[in-house]
């Protein structure tokens, strides 16, 4: 509950970002990842960079998709009805994160750049097809979600990159929708499941799925979304991806000893039925 | 007629303070010049320790000193409560572990610098070196041969063995039984989160020789008592204040090391020292509840009569004996083996053990609640086997009504109950019968719902001191207070217990106010010093309304009758003639002529004219033993949902109907009964601490142990009925523990009553969605 000892600047642009960052530095954006393991003294960088008051990272604007700024909190996501419009599971992930304070300090950035298993964001991210923009020191680049995230607390960023912000599809002609399974504690994702469909009438031409909480990143499940992909999401149609999304993470799966893998693995399942049945519904 | 405050659900005064964030807790008192404690402690849960190399803390700058074990000459943390007949052992607990450490956090050395951070980065460079000793958590485990050892002197680990009523009588029940149902039960460890961490501050003045300590104590003359104890100062020389207390559900009972260290750190130094917990500390060292493994049976004939219960029970101790845990799983559990039924057979061994565990001591309800889940779950299973509803079986076992006394098999008397007439109730509002149809057509499409049924009686109010004694209590049980009347007719309460969040502010008003006439705005209860306010032996076991109530109603009284007589003599009346209503003395015949408890005051103080052998001032002192425990009782039911395809609990509907005698706050009472319903529901549900095998606390944050939250519950829906204590001054009962000990049986029950068509035998608590969805998976298959 007492940090070790560090140094503290804030950057006014984001070059000046990249410059103050140096080795041992760590972005600080809203603080509710990085403060905890600092206060728990698990982590103990020597220098942060608050980036919280750079202009250029902030806001939400639409434009034939989304651009979200790095420093977006979660509360102002939920709260746009650009988010709202063109991918709602976005927007209801981010409503659901944490408490109201969290939401209203814990930013996109922050939240992916961490890459918590548990956390909701990253999981609508992924089935959404968004991508990641980075700028580094050496220049800009942008990873489709599903590359950036790696592994558990893992991401493609390399050390000394600033997440600038999320480029995220327009998804207005698809149902979206974001079934997650709170950890009673921490109110973090024990399991999470992102859908993303086409419909054509009572048929379904298309689907995008992804599963967090119950695995160590954000997964993508091929076989649940060609398990939907062209059946009228009748049961056997949803019991047939369900099986299939549990296949699709069954390399990738976390647990503790409370909410183990194997019961993770089946919630997927019945979360999946659930995001679907949300999102035609 | 005026209406009396006595009934009347008035707001807490206490809560502007609170709620504003205005109260001033231990933390926030500042003291110049004082030093910040941080304690090294133990990352292993058993091991010796090689050495201790303190140089690079002491080398940094801002650090005053460092202390080991070795360096530190205070007595041991004493256990206060020594049961009798239990060949109990009391192994040495040294405020700083020597040459051994017994459980993650047990305090290895200390730490003294300028400032908080500075203590802290100097604690993590002290460098200890360790030899692991194999490690033993579970309490049943740690009583077999061949387990490790935590004391040479503590043969198998086993501190006591103490035993409840007659096995050769027990045996002769159950061998000729026609029913025998059986259960292992464990009750897990519950960590006690009072939103306020502990903290303690010390301040020594060397002219006077004079120790102050600020402490989160729910009982400071107990506080002053060890204190001065371990350090060796006279009592008088010791001055123990609880400022304001953030709850403590009994985590603030025991005397901790942390405590004994700052006061001796203080005296050594002759600069005041300051610790307080991080709530990871809180997690790891503050004690834990519970801990319990129980192999229970109850015995019953086929027609329903309920004929004994008997049970082994390992509690688990931790690393040391804290203050009060030896009687938890014993004298405070098996006493209410009978609970409110009819059943003439008990028989309880209560096995106390050692354990590579944070100690355990008293946690809200302490032993009560084990006691009656044990015997809920029994009283279920009994209908389950003879295929008898469990409202009936209930009904037709419960003790009828009584006034005066009824003593039971475990040689309690209760003092008074009505356990019909609470159960009818709380059956009528759950709409019993109609809710047993709903769940046959639930079950029909495929919705699990489930009732869970307690009744409860339980012991409280502690609890006259010649029974202390008898058990081994190494204090008395009674209350002081002083009501004091200043010359302006302002009140000033002194008491010695120590309310921390209950509303005693309030209800300890209403009291003084129904007896005197005073507004309760005129009213100040004073508590928490040891030097401001009378001898008490603190607030815990629903005792502060009943004891700490009484000796004010008493002191109250005596200065009524006081008021009487000098009231008359300023209206040269006869003493017979006087009659007082809301606060005022009148002469029979004369309305118009009359003294208000303020005139009578003032005069009091002013002597000018007083009766003839009557002393000044307007002030009164009562001390209060009670003559025996009260017994508050009722019945909660539950209704609860299982969804069949997570595992996860719905909790419907929360029927409480609660009788602690006469309501002096019913605002005050439905608080209690809320706050203890939603802690006992959340040992069914959601709390429950997690070991690994090397004892590392798995549950060591808020982010993976579960508190309860409001989300989590529905309406609860109170329900009263008022049987007054008989041999109480004002009939009342305790109600500070009542809902913890009721609820989480009946919640537990639920559950398991929903998932009767899946053959769901038992789950181990906490109910967490894993648990129930394996569980259906495992009977299934
Ligand atoms: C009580 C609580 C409950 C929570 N519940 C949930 C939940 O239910 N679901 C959920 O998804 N999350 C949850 N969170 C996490 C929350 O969403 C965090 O706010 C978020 O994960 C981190 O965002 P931040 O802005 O606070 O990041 P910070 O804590 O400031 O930073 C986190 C990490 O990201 C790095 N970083 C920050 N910004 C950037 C950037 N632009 N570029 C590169 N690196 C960057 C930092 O250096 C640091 O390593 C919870 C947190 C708390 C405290």
């Amino acid at each position: 509950m007492w940090p070790n000892k560090f140094d503290y600047q804030r950057a006014e642009s984001v070059d000046q970002a990249l410059e103050l960052i140096g080795d041992e530095g760590k972005f600080l954006a809203g603080g509710h990842s990085l403060l905890p393991v600092m206060k728990l003294r698990l982590s103990a960088p020597e220098q942060l960079v608050d980036i919280g008051r750079i202009d250029s990272l902030r806001g939400i604007s639409a434009d034939g998709g989304l651009t979200i700024g790095a420093t977006a909190t979660h509360a102002e996501i939920a709260a746009s009805g650009d988010v709202q419009s063109m991918c709602g599971a976005l927007a209801d992930a981010c409503g659901g994160v944490g408490d109201q304070a969290v939401r209203n300090f814990g930013t996109i950035g922050g939240n992916i750049a961490h890459a918590d298993p548990a956390s909701d964001p990253p999981t609508v991210l992924v089935a959404a097809g968004a991508s990641v923009n980075i700028q580094g020191s050496d220049g800009s680049r942008s990873v489709g979600a599903e590359e950036f995230f790696v592994d558990l607390f893992e991401t493609a960023l390399e050390d000394g990159e600033l997440i600038t912000s999320v480029s995220v599809p327009d998804l207005s002609g698809q149902k979206t929708a974001y079934a997650k399974f709170p950890h009673p504690a921490s109110r973090y994702a024990i399991v999470g499941v992102a859908v993303a469909l086409s419909m054509d009438g009572d048929t379904c031409t298309g689907a995008s799925v992804a599963v967090g909480g119950a695995t160590v990143k954000a997964v993508k499940c091929a076989g649940a979304e060609a398990a939907l992909a062209g059946s009228s999401l009748d049961d056997a149609a949803l019991n047939a991806a369900a099986d299939m999304a549990k296949a699709d993470i069954a390399d990738w799966l976390a647990g503790d000893v409370a909410y183990p893998e194997s019961y993770r693995q089946q919630m997927a399942g019945v979360y999946l039925k659930r995001a679907v049945k949300a999102a035609a519904g | 007629m005026s209406t009396r405050i006595f009934g009347s659900g008035i707001k807490r005064r206490e809560d502007p303070r609170l709620i504003t964030g205005e109260a001033r807790y231990t933390d926030d008192i500042k003291l110049p010049g004082v030093l910040h404690m941080a304690v090294v402690r133990s990352p292993y849960a058993h091991a010796n320790i090689v050495s201790i190399d303190s140089s690079a803390a002491e080398a940094m700058d801002g650090v005053v000193a460092v202390f080991t074990g070795e360096d530190v000459d205070l007595a041991g943390i004493p256990t206060a409560w020594l049961i009798p007949d239990s060949d109990l052992k009391t192994p040495e607990h040294p405020a700083l572990a020597k040459g051994k450490v017994r459980y993650v956090g047990d305090g290895v050395a200390i730490v003294l610098a300028d400032d908080r951070y500075t203590a802290q980065d100097a604690a993590d460079v002290v460098d200890v070196e360790y030899e692991e000793l194999p490690v033993v958590v579970d309490p049943e485990a740690a009583a077999q041969d061949g387990a490790p050892q935590l004391f040479d002197d503590v043969e198998n680990n086993i501190a006591f063995r103490w035993v409840m009523g007659d096995k050769t009588a027990s045996d002769g029940v159950f061998n000729t039984a026609d029913v025998v149902v059986r259960d292992k039960i464990v009750q897990q460890r519950l960590l006690p989160t009072a939103m306020e961490p502990r903290s303690a501050m010390a301040q020594y003045n060397p002219a006077t020789q004079e120790l102050t300590l600020w402490c989160t104590s729910q009982n400071p003359h107990i506080h002053r008592f060890i204190i001065s104890a371990v350090t060796g100062l006279n009592e008088n020389k010791v001055r123990v204040i609880a400022p304001e207390v953030g709850g403590g559900f009994g985590s603030k009972i025991p005397c901790y090391p942390d405590e004994a260290l700052v006061s001796w750190a203080a005296i050594k130094l002759g600069q005041p020292v300051k610790w307080t917990e991080t709530r990871s500390e809180n997690y790891q060292i503050t004690i834990h509840g519970r801990d319990h493994i129980q192999y229970v049976e109850m015995a019953a004939s086929r027609d329903g009569k309920l004929l004994g219960v008997r049970a082994t029970v390992y509690a688990g101790m931790g690393g040391y004996l804290s203050t009060a845990a030896p009687g938890i799983p014993t004298i405070l559990h098996g006493l209410l083996y009978v609970g409110p039924y009819m059943m003439d057979s008990v028989y309880c061994e209560s096995i106390g053990v050692m354990t590579n565990a944070t100690p355990t001591d008293a946690y809200r309800g302490a032993g009560r609640p084990e006691a009656t889940f044990l015997l809920e779950r029994m009283v279920d299973m009994v209908a389950k086997r003879i295929d008898m509803d469990p409202a009936e079986l209930r009904r037709m076992n419960l003790i009828p009504a009584f006034e005066d006394g009824h003593e039971v098999a475990t040689t309690l008397i209760y003092d008074s109950g009505d356990y019909p007439a609470a159960f009818e109730k709380a059956l009528g509002i759950a709409g019993y019968d109609d809710f047993r149809r709903e769940q046959a057509e639930a079950r029909g499409d495929g919705r699990y719902l489930g009732i869970g049924i307690t009744a409860y009686t339980e012991m409280c109010g502690l609890g006259p001191s010649q029974v202390a004694g008898a058990v081994g209590f190494q204090g008395g049980l009674w209350e002081s207070a002083t009501v004091r009347v200043t010359p302006t007719g302002k009140v000033q309460a002194l008491i010695g217990a120590s309310p921390h969040g209950q509303g005693s502010e309030t209800t300890l008003a209403q009291i003084i106010g129904d007896e005197l006439g005073f507004p309760v705005d005129d009213i100040e209860v004073i508590h928490g010093d040891t030097t401001e306010t009378p001898m008490g032996w603190g607030t815990y076991g629903s005792r502060t309304t009943p004891v700490t109530g009484a000796a004010l109603a008493k002191a109250s009284q005596k200065l009524k009758e006081k008021a009487r007589v000098l009231a008359a003599h300023l209206m040269e009346a006869a003493v017979e003639d006087i009659e007082y209503a809301d606060g005022s003395f009148s002469v029979k015949g004369s309305p118009d002529q009359s003294q208000s408890i303020q005139d009578v005051a003032l005069m009091a103080h002013l002597a000018w004219n007083m009766p003839e052998g009557m002393d000044p001032g307007f002030e009164e002192s009562q001390f209060y033993d009670p003559p025996n425990f009260v017994y508050p009782f009722g019945t909660h039911i539950a209704i609860v949902e299982v969804d069949a395809n997570t595992g996860d609990i719905e909790l419907k509907r929360y029927i409480a109907v609660d009788d602690c005698g006469p309501q002096i706050n019913p605002e005050i009472v439905a608080g209690q009964i809320h706050g203890g319903v939603v802690q006992g529901i959340a040992q069914a549900l959601c709390e429950g601490v997690i070991y690994d095998d090397n004892g590392q606390l798995l549950t060591g944050t808020m982010m993976d142990y579960t508190m309860p939250r409001a989300d989590m519950f529905p309406n609860f829906e109170l329900g009263e009925t008022v049987t007054p204590s008989p041999h109480h001054p004002i009939g009342v009962k305790g109600v500070g523990e009542t809902g913890t000990i009721a609820s989480t049986p009946t919640v537990y029950n639920a559950v398991l009553d929903a998932l009767t068509p899946f053959g769901v035998e038992g789950i181990d608590m906490p109910m967490t969605s894993a648990k129930v969805w394996q569980a259906i998976q495992s009977a299934q298959s």
